[in-house]
């Protein structure tokens, strides 16, 4: 029996078996509408996450199965002083899979241990969200052809996102994969990644403006700048345009460069670039109920 | 001068920094076997001016000592057959520390689930590097 707790768990092959059954779904829905019947997912959330939630029950819902679970640890039975060790078990009782969000970092690795159905991590704090990442390469996958051999900018808060983080460590098992950092001073992305590219000898670059590599790039990565990350006011208005993308910084771009964002966009797209043909992260998020639904049944083979 | 005798079979733990014996005779679990132990603190010694050090009557099979290595690698193993050192152990890093370092992440779920034990996983050999099993959190070697 196999869970998933970190992007990294799964092999190159093994991915790209996931995804070749994740576009297969995408191709043909009908012929999974009811490879889970009879199967329920447990949406353990003990901290409140709309968007991973609906896609999970969507995907779960798209295979014939059904969903029971708990959309914040006020109405779990962790207000009662429950462990995830204790909370999982009587779960594995109810259902088949179970898809957990923790605040604590570690905590579905926790409830793996002892569990007695695959667990998936939906988000752990600051520390992992694969199926976001899963998410990303399908996109990327499904849109370019392949993984690999394409440059990629990153932009906007790169020191605190854990998609970015994530992202990163994936890609960097592909080939000739050639990053672009674009942020402030203040939030470059962490010493331990670029010491890690640089180990790997894989190329990238630190730059702050967005405007200079735009037309070098295949993909854009878009995360929020957060006010409350700059240490002062004066820093956060000067900066801020800088990773706002608009319709301006587009017409720099490649006419098949593709704009990736993990969503709740804030103002950093601005809406006038949702029509363009390049933007690409509504699309991304119904390759997070594919990506999902491959995972569903691949996990519920491995029980098998 | 204080004097302790030989050991016919067992280990000299030697060269441990002054004051740490005790922590080293917890982490070792000596307290939980039935054997003879001898916890000399504050040796007179030329290269480290005090010392500490543990001799343990024990079989030399009995004792995992690898955990020594994490807590520190200048201490000398020597090991005792027929009251005589048979040997000096080559301390290597443990791929796995369990409940000796606690996890210092807050956001960990270390912090919250109590019975949960504290185990750090050997990351990076080299710069000895662990990280905790759970959150990942770095943790220098040494205590």
């Amino acid at each position: 029996m196999r869970h998933l707790m970190s992007p990294l768990d799964f092999t190159v092959e093994e991915l790209d078996q996931l995804f070749d059954l994740a576009n297969d779904i995408e191709n043909n829905m009908q012929k999974y509408a009811r490879m889970c019947e009879g199967k329920k997912l447990a949406t353990c959330f003990y901290e409140p996450s709309t968007r991973t939630r609906l896609s999970f029950e969507a995907a779960m819902l798209n295979l014939g199965g059904s969903v029971i679970g708990f959309s914040d640890a006020a109405s779990s039975s962790a207000s009662k002083g429950e462990s995830v060790s204790d909370t999982i078990r009587v779960i594995s009782c109810f259902a088949d899979i179970c898809a957990m969000r923790h605040h604590k970092e570690g905590a579905p690795m926790v409830a793996a241990e002892k569990s007695s159905i695959p667990v998936i991590n939906a988000g752990d704090g600051g520390h992992q969200h694969p199926t976001q990442t899963l998410t990303d390469l399908l996109t990327i996958r499904s849109l370019k052809g392949s993984l690999g051999n394409f440059t990629i900018g990153l932009c906007g808060d790169l020191k605190f996102g854990r998609t970015v983080h994530s992202l990163i460590n994936a890609l960097v098992r592909y080939p000739n994969v050639h990053f672009i950092f674009i942020s402030p001073q203040e939030l470059r992305v962490p010493d331990y990644i670029t010491e890690m590219l640089r180990e790997k000898n894989i190329s990238y670059e630190e730059v702050i403006r967005l405007e200079e590599i735009m037309p070098r790039l295949d993909f854009l990565y878009m995360t929020r700048v957060q006010r409350e990350r700059f240490f002062n006011e004066e820093d956060y208005v000067r900066l801020k345009d800088f990773y706002i993308l608009n319709k301006e910084k587009m017409a720099l771009a490649k006419q098949d460069m593709l704009v990736l964002h993990p969503l709740p966009r804030v103002n950093e797209i601005s809406v006038e670039v949702d029509d363009d043909p390049r933007a690409a992260y509504f699309k991304q998020v119904q390759y997070g109920v594919y990506v999902r639904m491959a995972l569903i049944l691949t996990l519920l083979e491995s029980t098998k | 001068m204080l004097n302790v005798g030989k050991i016919e079979e067992g280990f000299v733990l030697d060269h441990i920094a002054a004051g740490k014996s005790l922590s080293i005779y917890h982490h070792l679990q000596l307290d939980k076997l039935d054997c003879t132990v001898a916890i000399i603190k504050n040796a007179r010694s030329n290269k480290m001016g005090k010392k500490d050090i543990l001799k343990v009557e024990c079989d030399i099979n009995t004792l995992d000592l690898d955990v020594l290595a994490f807590i520190d690698h200048n201490i000398t193993v020597n090991v005792i057959k027929d009251g005589e050192i048979v040997d000096k152990k080559e301390l290597a890093l443990p791929k796995e520390i369990r409940n000796i370092i606690k996890c210092k992440n807050p956001r960990c779920i270390t912090s919250i689930e109590q019975e949960l034990p504290h185990i750090f996983i050997l990351s990076d050999e080299q710069k000895e590097i662990y990280r905790c099993k759970y959150c990942e959190e770095k943790c220098g070697k040494r205590l």
